[in-house]
């Protein structure tokens, strides 16, 4: 069984690499040069294949963990768990690989690392929610009990996203979308080179999870060997 | 006894609790007057100085949310104290009878103590915040942090960090309610339109409602031995 079960993932890791290297020679080379004026502002540009993808993960994995939290409610079965924590430390990672590389795109673009935009402030407040969510894990020791609070915590936290995302909102009316005027102007060629990458990071935080799920299982299988003897 | 006489009960129960120490209500109004003079340090704040009208929302929901986060810590962690919440899960009432007769308590605590720095606030910096629309908008913020403090509550005081991890868990999910607050005591200062500061109000009514329908569903997890 553990068997079959590895083929497949090392399938999945090896697909995800392939896709991975192929995005990163479409964003950095194969998609065509953005119609801007500096030289700076178009290698710049190139970060979109990367940041956008990268806040998608970050996103789906929170809903994964969300989904997962309301799994193991109902069933208390630990694998549920599992998807849980593993989903909610790579989305941690991911969140942080966005506020990274919207920072490092924001100096060239805008002048300034950081603006308090809707989108940076939600960002922010979804890292701080969900490392809340990780060192919450790491204070309780009783592994059920750590399970129904991560999963409680992790339902609260998903859904206080849209209510943010509303009050943030309102609270920056005077930064209308900052983006929204530059995606509009992909050319049919960027196109297909963002929803590569978008597919090739969806694919990679697959293979990651699928990574961080046998870890924690292998872990479980050590911790009952342990006990057995 | 019905569901309300239930939790009206726990309430009266940590009323009368309150009322013999006094412990956590001088804790927290205390705390909101050391907030406020650090304001003023921090931002020279004084009776007719120019900022204090811009800092003023945002210095008076900061005393607010540190003392109810204050008050919250101790919801739970008093009940730890030689097992009296052994006690009250033994009691004959749904789980979700005891957060919403704690939330209540604890909001309660904060309103009295909300109720005390608005006029201390005002004499203070010299805003006048004598105005029963504030009212409204004190009660929905509180109302809402109450709601989520309640449930993180109850999980952080089983925890191994206890009192240090609330804070880092509350402010950033409730950052909502904060923002909203915020916002609607801004505009309420500055004599906006009652359309302008409706959004703010309708923001805080839907956290109002989600989380305590949040913590409805989850509860019993929560406190499950």
């Amino acid at each position: 069984m553990r068997q079959k079960k590895d083929t497949g993932l090392i399938g999945l890791t090896a697909l995800s690499a392939a896709m991975m290297m192929a995005a990163l020679y479409l964003a950095l080379a194969g998609a065509p040069e953005a119609n801007l004026k500096s030289e700076t502002g178009r290698l710049a540009q190139r970060i979109i294949y990367f940041h956008i993808p990268t806040a998608w993960v970050g996103f789906l994995a929170f809903f994964v963990t969300f989904a997962a939290g309301v799994g193991y409610l109902r069933t208390q079965a630990r694998r549920w768990d599992i998807v849980a924590l593993a989903s909610a430390e790579i989305g941690t990672a991911f969140m942080l690989g966005v506020l990274l590389s919207g920072s490092i795109w924001a100096r060239p673009a805008w002048g300034v690392w950081w603006v308090w935009d809707e989108r940076l402030t939600l960002s922010l407040i979804q890292f701080l929610v969900y490392a809340g969510y990780l060192m919450l894990r790491g204070t309780v020791e009783d592994p059920a009990r750590r399970a129904r609070f991560a999963a409680v915590y992790g339902i609260a936290a998903f859904v206080s996203v849209p209510i943010n995302f509303i009050a943030i909102r309102l609270w920056r009316t005077q930064h209308p979308l900052m983006f929204g005027a530059e995606k509009g102007g992909l050319s049919p060629e960027m196109m297909f080179a963002f929803f590569f990458c978008l597919i090739a990071f969806t694919l990679w935080y697959a293979a990651l999870l699928g990574h961080r799920i046998r870890l924690e299982r292998l872990r479980d299988e050590v911790e009952a060997v342990k006990q057995n003897m | 006894m019905g569901y309300l006489r239930k939790v009206v009960a726990i309430v009266w129960k940590d009323i009368r609790a309150e009322l013999r120490t006094k412990e956590m209500f001088s804790a927290m109004f205390v705390l909101a007057l050391l907030v406020m003079v650090v304001f003023n340090f921090a931002f020279d704040l004084r009776v007719g100085g120019e900022r204090v009208r811009q800092v003023a929302p945002g210095a008076l929901w900061v005393a607010f949310a540190f003392a109810g986060v204050l008050g919250l810590n101790r919801a739970f962690v008093l009940e730890r104290d030689r097992g009296c919440l052994e006690g009250l899960l033994l009691a004959p009432v749904d789980h979700t009878a005891i957060y919403f007769g704690k939330m209540l308590s604890t909001g309660l605590f904060m309103l009295a103590v909300e109720a005390l720095t608005l006029p201390v606030f005002t004499a203070f910096f010299g805003v006048n915040l004598f105005d029963l629309r504030l009212v409204w908008v004190v009660l929905l913020g509180t109302w809402g942090f109450a709601g989520a403090g309640t449930l993180l509550s109850a999980m952080t005081a089983q925890t191994r960090a206890r009192e240090v991890l609330l804070p880092i868990l509350l402010l950033p999910v409730a950052a909502p309610v904060l923002i909203a607050a915020v916002k609607a005591t801004a505009g309420l200062l500055d004599g906006l339109a009652p359309g302008e500061i409706a959004p703010w109000l309708r923001v805080l009514a839907a956290f109002d409602l989600i989380f305590p329908a949040i913590a409805f569903m989850t509860f019993d997890y929560v406190l499950k031995e």
